[in-house]
């Protein structure tokens, strides 16, 4: 039966339909000076343990210096069996694993059958490698399927590497230094949740780029558990509300009224069946 | 890697050529990030910073305060380039003393702020990369407060914020000391326990969402009895 994708793959291998409008692009602005992507500049780490994989992330998404989001969510859904982390310019990791997504939801509903991870890792190579890394996404993709627990990383050029744990992002040195030391094979699972922790908790308190909150996904054969946060930051956000503003204090300079006139077209009634 | 550079008008590719050996400058510079307040009340005055120190996504140190002591009532806070802070505070610390020596007093206030700007100055074509403020009490004991550029312009303010977290704090001095953009709010002149508890929220609030500036606030509380610091731990991740 003939695969079918949600977005139809072009003929030709490389596409440059966008190359000419791109280079016009970068004039229009300013000194040349394009608007940056927004990066994650993340940590997140992944473990294949004894009866499954557990995913760990921060929450911290910046924009370079600046902390825009404290609180987003890294690690996606891919199918009920697939989850995959993403560091990397924050809008090409949303819309590749969305994408992602689509098309294997396609494949199972076309196929009958639940998706494979080495499936949604080579559509993601495939797809990654026709952009040359002009898609910054670097992904971590953990799953469990029929033929057992796997971790893969897909890197933004397409390059795939398969492995029993990584780190990846801004903070995945400090986070592979705690893996590399407290890693064993076929882990516990309480013992491979607090592994990722520790490993998510380095990066988080070396690297700028990662802070926050710490979420975790642990995918078995009996389901998904995705604890969002599983710790809390322990730097709360103790402010207090005290910088008050009395009604008046902003000047309204003038007032302008404008009435909407609304006229009745249609009426109807429609009785509710309550009990 | 082919990318849109390879395009130039009408889509069609530019002539390949061989760019040549491509040199790599060495900057003398670095940032090592950290923010800097300084706050000037009717007979106090506080110099107040973080004290990280990090380069790039890393962390240096989380104990390296930028407020210098120069004398008993001036205290200097340096951002910007950690070597460049160095130096100069180093520089600052011998002509005070070479002051001392020839004028048989110490340097007030205005005149570390005069002397400094000549000094920046003097490096106009090869600056400290180095975001000063000064804080301190002048002759006749009321706050001041002198706020440099990398170059030596500077002016005497109220308050002031300098750093990687300055754009985030600035704005929220300017409407909580100096009462700007509100109307029938009454100006009430700023005591010393509700400056230090402004300065303590604003830096917690920078510490959320700027990456350079946490781990720490170290505060210089100026008064004519001497300096009293305090030390108010900040986010560390």
């Amino acid at each position: 039966m003939a695969l079918s994708n949600v977005l139809e793959s072009p003929a030709s291998g490389f596409n440059f339909d966008n190359a000419a409008r791109n280079a016009a692009f970068e004039g229009l602005f300013e000194e040349g000076h394009p608007p940056k992507p927004m990066k994650t500049g993340t940590t997140i780490a992944g473990v294949v343990f004894k009866d499954g994989v557990v995913l760990g992330a921060d929450t911290r998404a910046t924009s370079s210096e600046v902390v825009a989001d404290k609180m987003c969510a890294k690690i996606h859904y891919i199918s009920p069996n697939i989850y995959c982390c993403g560091a990397g310019t924050a809008a090409d990791t949303e819309k590749t694993t969305d994408l992602l997504s689509s098309n294997l939801t396609v494949f199972s509903l076309n196929s009958g059958r639940n998706p494979r991870v080495v499936m949604a890792v080579n559509i993601l190579q495939d797809m990654l490698y026709r952009y040359h890394g002009q898609i910054g996404a670097n992904l971590i993709l953990g799953g469990v399927d029929c033929t057992g627990n796997h971790l893969y990383t897909v890197g933004p050029y397409g390059s795939v590497t398969k492995v029993p744990y990584l780190a990846m992002g801004s903070g995945d040195l400090a986070a592979l230094g705690i893996l590399e030391d407290g890693f064993k094979h076929d882990l516990e699972l309480e013992k491979a949740k607090e592994l990722v922790r520790d490993s998510i908790h380095a990066g988080i308190m070396s690297d700028l780029g990662s802070g926050n909150n710490i979420d975790i996904c642990v995918i078995t054969k009996q389901g998904v558990d995705y604890i969002r946060p599983f710790q809390e930051s322990e730097y709360k956000d103790t402010r207090k509300p005290k910088y008050k503003y009395r009604p008046g204090t902003t000047p309204v300079l003038t007032k302008k009224v404008v009435p909407l006139k609304l006229e009745v077209v249609e009426e109807t009634q429609q009785r509710m069946d309550t009990v | 890697m082919l990318s849109a550079q390879n395009f130039g008008e009408s889509g069609k590719m530019k002539e390949y050529h061989y760019t040549g050996p491509v040199e790599h400058r060495f900057s003398p510079y670095a940032f090592n990030g950290g923010t800097v307040l300084a706050v000037a009340g009717e007979d106090f005055a506080i110099v107040a910073s973080d004290t990280r120190l990090s380069e790039g996504y890393s962390i240096h140190s989380r104990d390296s305060p930028k407020c210098y002591k120069l004398t008993d009532t001036t205290v200097i806070g340096c951002s910007g380039f950690h070597g460049d802070c160095l130096t100069l505070t180093k520089i600052i610390d011998a002509r005070l003393k070479m002051y001392k020596h020839s004028n048989n007093k110490t340097m007030t206030s205005g005149a570390i702020a005069a002397m400094l700007s000549t000094i920046l100055y003097s490096r106009r074509f090869f600056p400290y990369y180095v975001y000063n403020i000064i804080g301190g009490l002048d002759e006749q004991g009321k706050g001041a407060v002198y706020s440099f550029d990398p170059v030596g312009s500077y002016q005497r303010d109220t308050y002031k914020a300098g750093g990687s977290a300055s754009a985030m704090l600035q704005p929220l001095l300017d409407n909580q000391i100096g009462f700007k953009n509100m109307e029938g709010v009454e100006h009430v002149p700023l005591s010393k326990d509700k400056a230090v508890q402004l300065v303590k929220d604003v830096f917690i609030s920078a510490a959320e969402r700027d990456v350079y500036t946490g781990d720490a606030l170290r505060i210089c509380i100026i008064t004519k009895e001497g300096i009293q610091e305090q030390n108010i731990p900040l986010r560390k991740d």
